[in-house]
């Protein structure tokens, strides 16, 4: 079995990452906050451990600011939606993710502006296009740090000075990049990270958050939920402060546990060496599919301007059938279709049929990635 | 009589342990308990010190820029 759909979700985790989740739930338990009792207590460790270690791994001075939601899904929302008001002009660009698009165009319907810049076909970005679309009313720029679809970096820093010569913020979406691509919060520029805690940082699914940076005052940025936060409960009003404001109800302490457990296994490995590591096998994916007779190859075909998530297509052979084939005949796990990206996938020129896209990860071995190749071969022969 | 212990009331209990964590790097015992009825109708927790070490545990959450609102005899 060969698991290459790491763009989805990594798989397999550590095992310090189960090992901690257990722990959270078998020896600990309580509701962190809420109570004040040892338990109680410990679990608000593990989240406060959490915060901190999601911090340092960004190089963010204030763990306070680290705010935690069930996906990085949620994150945007909550940057997008809290921040941006009807009058507002925002930037983003054509190889978004729909967790991006999706509330962006819903807030275009409720009169916030909106610049989609287009990428090249590799989905590189030309700043140039971003600095040029910029308005007097602009004040958020919204990228994903790289493409879901094609693995293609985006140039986060140049668009955090950009934000800032312009006082506009700049909000990150580090779906794919965060524990796999170096990220600096403050020397980056960037306002607001959101972060999925169950890709690169191989925690558990539904874990996520928000990064808010010293620029963005939480007074301007209204919480998606209210409830029960453990604090200031004499008021019937949500709290004013990070990072209760966002966070209402319990948080999924098993899954922060085992976020933490994720971040320092990957902060142990060192991010640069995962990075190195991956980046040979990327290089090695990339060329052995091109040396394949039929195979169109996305993106920028350079693993040092790319993560390890490369799409391609082949002759013949639909993306749909070429996924159920990898699967049955080859225990072959990828991602084939959309990608939730119809923006991107327009953006390469794959729409509406999409593409095959193999997801490496810190797990994914050279033997593994021949293998795959071996298979996209016999595919190609019997197409 | 003097008093034994301070407690110190935080906006909600992810501050308190991050209080609680800036206060163990600096050697200063500390726990957290719950905020007395008497000081607050809070659900949450606080920071309970020995009153000797009340000046440092002050120095230290100001140095971490970790916020607190009030400080109480207990």
């Amino acid at each position: 079995m060969i698991y290459l759909d790491n763009a989805a979700t990594s798989w397999p985790k550590p095992s310090v990452v189960l090992d901690a989740v257990m722990h959270a739930m078998r020896d600990v338990g309580a509701n962190p906050g809420r109570a004040g009792h040892r338990l109680a207590n410990e679990s608000g460790r593990i989240v406060y451990r959490a915060r901190e270690a999601v911090a340092e791994l960004f190089g963010a001075p204030d763990p306070l600011r680290v705010v935690f939601g069930a996906n990085v899904t949620w994150a945007l929302n909550l940057a997008l939606r809290g921040l941006l008001r009807p009058g507002d002009h925002v930037i983003t660009s054509s190889i978004e993710h729909n967790s991006v698009m999706r509330p962006l165009r819903a807030l275009e319907r409720e009169g916030v502006a909106l610049t989609v810049v287009p990428c090249a076909p590799t989905g590189a970005l030309d700043p140039q296009q971003v600095a040029d679309a910029l308005r007097r009313e602009t004040t958020l720029i919204a990228l994903n740090h790289a493409s879901n679809v094609v693995g293609t970096v985006l140039p986060v820093a140049e668009m955090g000075a950009i934000a800032r010569r312009h006082g506009a913020l700049l909000l990150v979406d580090a779906a794919q990049t965060a524990g796999a691509w170096p990220i600096d919060f403050v020397a980056d520029g960037i306002d607001l990270l959101a972060f999925t805690g169950h890709k690169s940082l191989y925690g558990p699914m539904g874990t996520g958050g928000l990064l808010l940076g010293e620029r963005v005052d939480p007074a301007r940025v209204a919480p998606l939920a209210r409830g029960g936060t453990g604090s200031r409960s004499e008021l019937e009003e949500q709290p004013d402060f990070c990072p209760d404001k966002y966070e209402a109800g319990t948080p999924n302490v098993p899954g922060l546990a085992g976020l933490e457990a994720g971040v320092r296994w990957v902060r142990e490995q060192g991010v640069a060496a995962l990075r190195r590591q991956e980046a040979a096998l990327t290089q090695r994916l990339i060329d052995g599919l091109r040396a394949i007779p039929g195979v169109t190859l996305y993106g920028t075909g350079d693993a040092a301007r790319q993560t390890a998530t490369v799409s391609f297509n082949l002759a013949g052979v639909p993306p749909s059938e070429a996924g159920l084939r990898l699967d049955e005949e080859f225990a072959i796990m990828c991602r084939i279709g959309l990608h939730c990206s119809p923006a991107c996938h327009r953006t390469l020129g794959t729409f509406p049929e999409g593409t095959v896209r193999f997801g490496l990860g810190a797990f994914t071995t050279s033997n593994e990635v021949d293998a795959a190749l071996d298979a996209v071969r016999q595919l190609e022969r019997n197409a | 009589m003097s008093p034994v212990y301070y407690v110190i009331l935080v906006p909600s209990t992810s501050y308190a342990v991050r209080g609680e964590h800036v206060l163990n790097q600096k050697g200063i015992a500390s726990k957290l308990i719950p905020v007395p009825r008497s000081l607050s109708s809070d659900c949450g927790v606080c920071i309970r010190v020995a009153a000797d070490d009340l000046p440092a545990a002050r120095q230290a959450l100001d140095a971490a820029k970790v916020p607190y609102d009030s400080v109480h005899e207990f």
